[in-house]
């Protein structure tokens, strides 16, 4: 089957049931995408299919009709997104592992509602489990990810 | 002056034609010191001038030998050596270096031995001597017990100031101007009339001068680094998805493989039937291993899918096969044959509780799971009489002696590669996942191969914190405690995990007790007795240990009897404290929390307090009573590390362990069933989640006393806080956790 991931198309010879999440770590070489729970309860293969932030974890492969952003196409270490801009100031990292789920699903939120409640954030971020807890920071983040935004659209 | 006669001396010269290979100088010593461990692994153009500097053409590399599971060590210890090298934050790099002896940590016995870390008396500091010794001599390169930083506060500062003073040296020599005149500037030395030479290019005369037995350790006033939040060494790789953790690895030909073992740990196997998974699309093998078996597939996920197929025939568990056949076992260990140790035995509890107005108490506490979210895994390679072995871990050198044992192999064969860790909270101590790889490499040598356990082979193959129970009586009088007689039962972490590394225990096990006996409180009959409780499941170290159980059931019961005076549990909890730091924390976590006015309708606050691995933390916790359950509103936390090295993280750390405190507390416990874990993922072990997170205010009073760790500390008066809280809110004590048994969260 063929994949776009990061604006790079891609044969791949997979199973249809073979989940998202395995085909980029182990196949396309993709890592920042993470294997924590394989049942989508935490959040840390987050990536974006079409825009819409999903679990790579539990997507079938065949099941992917759109492009694929993961946190290596959101920014890099030389042009960053916003939002991993904001988690660099806030220094907000501890192992790092959940910290790719987490980006994608603040920046699908901020692309959504660039200008989110506390409330829109705890529901929206809730998916994403961080055992270091880092959520304070996580939070702070997004606020200062929001008001960047604002201050570019104005 | 630092003591360096005893403490810094290179270890070995080297001639001219190694050194564009490299050189090395060493920084410790007990009688013997061991062996530079950089001199047998540099690489071109590569100088090493102590166990903790490498220099090359390019720049310096700071060796940060303790794992990095997201405490920020890496960092921290980087900052060490940075300050007194006199190298640019951003040249910095770091390696976690080889396991070596040279990197034993001196500190991280400390917390076993039955001296309470308050105690500064002449045998308690004896002790202390004598353990760095014991670590030494077992060459305990360890990370654990919050005791990387203070292990490192000086040891990496003179490596640091030491490898600057050769440098200068060299300098001098090669320019003819004398020492005192010349200076150092961010990587260089620099000459009165400013000309630059760069560390790089002075470092191969440096490695031939013998390093100086003593050398002066800048003053706190002249630090750039220390005390000042730096930007983490991994803050960009962590933010940008290119950091590497051991699950990441990626090697030419590389193979994937998981396994399944028997999740009644040490029950064994009696056969399997591997026919289904053989046929299994890309399964290269079907590996006997040690209590299981193990699948080798082109992809991790073909090998999940074959191990699967596998029928295994398990042995039976090899302990109670239920969560209340184990409380029976906890309870019925409050017996004299079981009684561990009685370090606290203040005036006469027994007197004291005789007669009317004793308030008596039981509470519990369930096994819990490390489970960190990268599930443990391991790259290993065997090949031409060599193992490379890539992973997470807080025990290098067991790791080493263990693969060897596997192998057959000599230790200077085997080459391990340390990763940074998604998280750890005290699994990475054990190397059970590190065994299990090297078997399936000894089987199957050649190709690398990537070991990765599922979610739910992780958490069903933990070693748990223990599960507990305490006994607790009581009396007061005229509005005081008068008598607290606290008695903890459960199975000892220490005598399980040493028996796991093949080194014998004596003695009573402080962490049965840690967290209760050695509070710096003084109630006139004050008795703190520890049970040690039959083993059952294998046990391990989880984030702050025995204070983990001990600060819930040492507090809560101490606010019960609070209550019961009538008083005021901070200014009570500040009477009866008689440790200056202690006291300043309480004060302290009482401004911050405005303490003693009204918080609101259906609000309540509760106080906990836990000395734990010598840091002093107090906690308030403030709550809602909704109609739908307890929110948790605000934390403060105030803590005395003695001197915070870098605020930042100083606070998420903080953070980051009252989330801990919290969230277990609240949601999580293993129970078992036929001797198998109930809860293999996090749909059944939850802990918290955003919505749930307080907003969490945190403050350091630095006494500027001996200097302390802070990943462990925060977690253990986060529970009891919280359950106090709750009972100030609602009226509801609740002496048993998870609380949400009880109580319902929102």
């Amino acid at each position: 089957m063929q994949l776009t991931v990061n604006g790079k198309t891609h044969q791949v010879d997979v199973e249809d049931e073979m989940p998202l999440l395995w085909v980029l770590r182990d196949v396309l070489g993709i890592t920042g995408p993470k294997y924590g729970c394989g049942v989508a309860m935490c959040g840390a293969c987050t990536v974006h299919v079409g825009g819409e932030p999903v679990r790579s974890c539990s997507l079938p492969a065949a099941d992917v009709k759109a492009d694929i952003t993961t946190i290596e196409g959101l920014g890099t270490p030389e042009a960053m997104h916003v939002v991993q801009k904001a988690w660099i100031k806030h220094q907000v990292a501890q192992c790092g592992y959940c910290q790719s789920g987490q980006m994608m699903s603040a920046a699908a939120l901020l692309r959504d509602n660039p200008n989110p409640s506390d409330d829109d954030i705890d529901q929206t971020m809730s998916g994403n489990l961080c055992r270091c807890g880092t959520y304070p920071r996580i939070r702070a983040a997004i606020r200062t990810a929001a008001r960047e935004l604002k201050g570019r659209a104005t | 002056m630092s003591r360096l006669g005893t403490i810094a001396r290179r270890t070995f010269l080297i001639g001219s034609a190694a050194i564009a290979g490299g050189v090395a100088f060493g920084v410790y010593a007990y009688k013997r010191e061991p062996e530079n461990p950089l001199s047998r692994q540099l690489g071109d153009g590569q100088v090493a001038l102590t166990p903790y500097v490498r220099i090359d053409q390019t720049g310096v590399t700071v060796i940060t030998p303790r794992a990095d599971v997201g405490q920020g060590v890496a960092s921290v210890l980087a900052a060490l050596v940075a300050e007194e090298l006199d190298v640019a934050w951003n040249d910095i790099r770091i390696d976690f270096g080889p396991p070596s002896a040279a990197y034993y940590n001196g500190a991280v016995t400390a917390e076993g031995l039955p001296f309470a870390a308050t105690n500064d008396g002449l045998i308690a500091r004896q002790a202390r001597v004598v353990g760095d010794a014991v670590s030494k001599f077992l060459s305990l390169q360890i990370t654990g017990g919050s005791s990387t930083v203070p292990d490192a506060y000086e040891k990496m500062r003179v490596a640091g100031a030491v490898a600057r003073d050769v440098l200068l040296q060299a300098a001098a020599k090669r320019t003819g101007i004398a020492k005192e005149e010349l200076k150092t500037s961010n990587g260089s030395v620099i000459t009165p009339r400013g000309e630059a030479l760069s560390y790089a290019s002075l470092a191969a005369d440096a490695a031939r001068i013998d390093p100086p037995r003593d050398v002066r350790l800048k003053p706190e006033a002249e630090w750039r680094y220390l005390g000042k939040t730096m930007q983490r060494i991994d803050i960009v790789a962590k933010s940008t998805g290119t950091a590497t953790f051991g699950i990441d690895i990626k090697m030419p030909g590389m193979v994937y493989a998981t396994v399944r073992t028997n999740p009644r740990i040490g029950g064994g196997i009696k056969s399997f039937d591997a026919s289904a998974a053989e046929k299994s699309r890309g399964v290269i093998a079907i590996v006997p291993i040690t209590g299981g078996v193990g699948v080798i597939a082109d992809n991790t996920w073909r090998a999940f899918k074959a191990a699967n197929l596998i029928k295994c025939d398990w042995g039976p568990s090899p302990y109670p096969p239920s969560s209340a056949a184990m409380f029976q076992t906890v309870a019925a260990s409050f017996t004299a044959e079981r009684q561990d140790s009685r370090l606290k035995d203040d005036g006469d509890a027994e007197a004291a509780l005789q007669g009317a107005g004793v308030l008596e108490a039981e509470y519990k506490v369930p096994y819990l799971a490390h489970a960190p979210l990268e599930p443990m895994n391991a790259v290993v390679q065997l090949k031409d009489g060599r193992l490379d072995i890539w992973t997470g871990t807080q025990i290098p050198l067991f790791v080493v002696a263990m693969a060897a044992e596997v192998t057959g192999l000599r230790a200077e064969n085997i080459h391990l590669h340390s990763q940074f860790s998604g998280g750890s909270f005290g699994r990475r101590l054990e190397h059970d996942y590190v065994r299990q790889a090297v078997e399936l490499a000894k089987a199957h040598p050649g190709r690398p191969i990537k070991m990765t356990w599922t979610r739910e082979e992780d958490m069903s193959h933990d070693f748990p914190r223990p599960l507990g129970m305490a006994r607790m009586r009581g009396a007061v009088k005229d509005g005081k405690v008068e008598a607290y007689d606290l008695k903890l039962a459960c199975p000892s972490v220490t005598a399980s995990w040493f028996g796991r590394l093949g080194i014998p225990t004596f003695g009573p096990d402080t962490a049965i007790v840690a967290g209760a006996w050695d509070q710096p409180l003084r109630i006139p009959h004050y008795r703190v007795t520890g049970y040690r409780v039959p083993e059952m499941v294998p046990v391990s170290s989880w984030r702050s240990v025995g204070a983990s159980g001990n600060g819930f059931l040492h507090d809560c019961f101490l606010d019960e009897l609070i209550r019961a005076a009538g008083a005021d549990p901070l200014k009570e909890l500040i009477r009866l404290c008689w440790h200056e730091p202690s006291r300043k924390v309480l004060e302290t976590v009482g401004e911050m929390s405005g303490w003693g006015s009204d918080p609101g309708k259906d609000r309540g606050r509760g106080i906990a307090f836990t000395l734990s691995f010598g840091v002093p933390v107090a906690e308030v916790v403030e709550v809602t009573n909704t109609p739908r359950g307890i929110k948790i509103d605000r934390v403060f936390v105030a803590a005395d590390v003695g001197k915070v090295l870098d605020p930042e993280n100083f606070e998420n750390q903080v953070q980051g362990g009252v989330v801990w405190g919290l969230g277990h507390a609240i949601n999580c416990e293993l129970t078992y069933r036929d001797g198998v874990p109930e809860q293999t993922n996090f749909d059944a072990y939850e802990t918290l989640r955003l919505y749930q997170t307080p907003v969490i205010e945190v403050r350091a009073t630095d006494s500027g006393s001996a200097i302390r760790g802070i990943g462990e500390p925060p977690v253990p008066p986060a529970a009891p806080a919280l359950a106090n809280a709750i009972f100030a809110a609602t009226g509801k004590r609740i002496r048993e956790l998870p609380l949400s048994k009880h109580i319902d969260f929102v």
